[in-house]
């Protein structure tokens, strides 16, 4: 388990996923190749499944496009832990199974090497031992969550109703 | 929230989540991943409402390479096994000046759109707001989504603007007291005696920064101006709503209109916004006049105001983006592209340009761009290691002929 720092605070789209790609790239390997280029241009590489995301205030502002939340959910980033996040990338990480976790308080206290795990469950943060709890998600967001993103809880859905329409 | 609660069919509280079905899903060149998405969902499926589909082809146009026209190519072929009707053909203009329009987001009515800038509707008294891809699809298939019904701040404007000060120098100075996330999920409303004072032209460029400091909507109340633009337009103004003389605010900033003055947004963050008058000797290797925040008729009119007779610097160059067609048609037919090219000017086809980094114009490694748009992040227009400035038409037009950011109230 990795964690990747970024304190600061407004890391927007652009950094996640250039704007140049966003009509060229649009599956997961093809986005791996150039997310948070612009930010940390080793992450691509070295980002392995289970690995978290640190970061500052308003985490993902900017464009709706849907690679920064898509790429991190295909490198297998399991939550992404920052002081807030922009609203449409808050709903574009629901929508593809990615969790996100609202907590300064944990993002105050993360010291470069500190141990980190997530429990979506139980809404704790633990980093290097100590918890903090975040806001649960709203039931809406939970069920999308627990589906694994927004189409393969419609796809269920529709399974249980029998067809779609 | 009214429009939250007539969508959900009751009456709505701040933070409540609701269930809503919105009168139009917009999508763009984006539709070609959308419809990936789609058909792998509900394979050979049916659009639910295809009368509530737009899709504008705008953001790489014309194609740029063999994939970008293979992705539009098979936009226009599910829009016609699809009916759907409100499909809009490259040259027919960005998708934030066609569904206005083409009538698409009336008063009163809630619009998504898989593009940021969906906002842009709340100039006339649209609930609208962007979505990502994911959820578009998930809309052709369903018809409904969840909106969380958000607080709402206040901007309370009064009197009016002054000569070659604009409603882009407005919204920026906004920006820069609210901070790129100080309205994070929020409604901003604008209220006051100043809203009358400000053409649509001039709320849309409001309404389509909205985003820029985190909201979900910017909204205007609906009035004669709204009705006007409307007319012949086949869309109903019956729908408007507006907050209660006594709804609370968490928060409410006044602006006098008539003590605003000429902002840029420094790189590479759109709240970092200072008078012109106070930057250092700027120069710029490229101006950009257009986009969804400023390429109307009023911003050309503008600048040609301030270009006519003049020439554009050698030091620079000017790239001039029209928001649409129609756009386009009235600056040709009133001599206004003719001032912006007789100066210098090159004029780009009606669409998203070099905006978002993917073509026409995008910049050199160092170089420097003043453009009207909306959005300066770093590596925005296609580098890393180029700037952004963000300015009004007016500001683009006296610094296309100096070469250098220029306070346009110095241009005698």
């Amino acid at each position: 388990m990795a964690v990747f720092s970024y304190p600061q605070d407004d890391i927007n789209t652009d950094l996640l996923f250039p704007g140049k790609y966003t009509y060229s790239c649009s599956t997961g390997p093809e986005i791996r190749e150039h997310l948070l280029e612009d930010l940390d241009p080793s992450f691509a590489s070295a980002v392995r499944p289970g690995d978290f995301i640190m970061a500052g205030a308003n985490f993902g502002c900017g464009s709706s496009r849907e690679q920064p939340s898509l790429g991190l959910k295909f490198v297998g980033v399991k939550a992404v832990i920052a002081g807030s996040f922009s609203r449409i990338f808050y709903r574009s990480a629901i929508n593809q199974g990615l969790l996100l976790v609202e907590c300064p308080a944990a993002v105050e206290a993360f010291e470069p090497g500190d141990e980190v795990d997530v429990d979506a469950s139980m809404g704790l943060v633990t980093v290097a031992g100590k918890e903090f709890p975040f806001p649960a998600l709203p039931a809406e967001m939970l069920r999308i969550l627990e589906a694994g993103g927004l189409l393969e809880y419609i796809s269920s859905t529709i399974a249980a109703e029998g067809g779609p329409n | 929230m009214k429009v939250l609660g007539r969508a959900a069919g009751r009456e709505v509280v701040p933070g409540e989540i609701v269930f809503v079905e919105p009168d139009i899903v917009l999508t763009h060149d984006n539709s070609a991943a959308i419809i990936a998405k789609f058909e792998a969902t509900v394979p050979g499926g049916r659009v639910r409402h295809p009368d509530r589909i737009a899709i504008v082809l705008d953001h790489v146009i014309p194609a740029d390479t063999g994939r970008d026209a293979a992705a539009q190519s098979r936009i226009r072929q599910f829009a016609r096994t699809q009916g759907i009707a409100n499909f809009y053909e490259m040259g027919t203009g960005i998708c934030h000046q066609v569904v206005p329009e083409m009538g698409l987001c009336p008063p009163g009515s809630l619009v998504v759109g898989s593009d940021s800038h969906t906002c842009t509707y709340g100039a006339f008294n649209s609930f609208a707001t962007g979505i990502d891809r994911t959820e578009a699809a998930g809309l052709w298939i369903t018809g409904r989504t969840w909106l969380r019904v958000p607080d709402s701040i206040c901007i309370d404007l009064a009197g009016g603007l002054r000569s070659r000060v604009s409603a882009k120098d407005l919204v920026l100075r906004i920006i820069g007291d609210v901070g790129a996330d100080g309205a994070n999920y929020m409604a901003v409303e604008y209220h006051g005696p100043g809203v009358s004072s400000l053409r649509i032209s001039e709320r849309m460029t409001v309404a389509n920064m909205g985003v820029e400091m985190g909201a979900k909507i910017a909204v205007f109340p609906a009035d004669g101006r709204t009705r006007e633009f409307f007319q012949d337009r086949g869309a109903s103004c019956t729908g408007t709503l507006w907050s209660d003389f006594d709804a609370p605010f968490s928060r409410t900033l006044e602006y006098d209109l008539g003590s605003i003055v000429p902002m840029v947004a420094r790189p590479h963050a759109v709240d970092d916004a200072v008078p012109v008058s106070e930057l250092p000797a700027t120069p710029v290797d490229q101006v950009l006049l257009g986009t969804c925040t400023n390429g109307r008729y009023e911003d050309f009119a503008a600048a040609a105001g301030l270009l006519k007779g003049r020439k554009v610097s050698p030091r620079t160059r000017l790239l001039v983006a029209p928001a649409s067609r129609e756009v386009m048609l009235r600056c040709m037919n009133e001599g206004i592209l003719q001032v912006l090219v007789e100066a210098g000017g090159t004029v780009i086809p009606p669409g998203c340009g070099p905006c978002l980094g993917a073509h026409q114009g995008v910049l050199a490694p160092g170089e420097r761009c003043l453009s009207t748009a909306n959005r300066n992040f770093r590596g925005r227009m296609g580098e890393k290691d180029s700037e952004i400035y963000l300015c009004s038409p007016e500001t683009a037009a006296a610094s296309a002929v100096t070469g250098e950011i220029t306070d346009p109230r110095e241009v005698v």
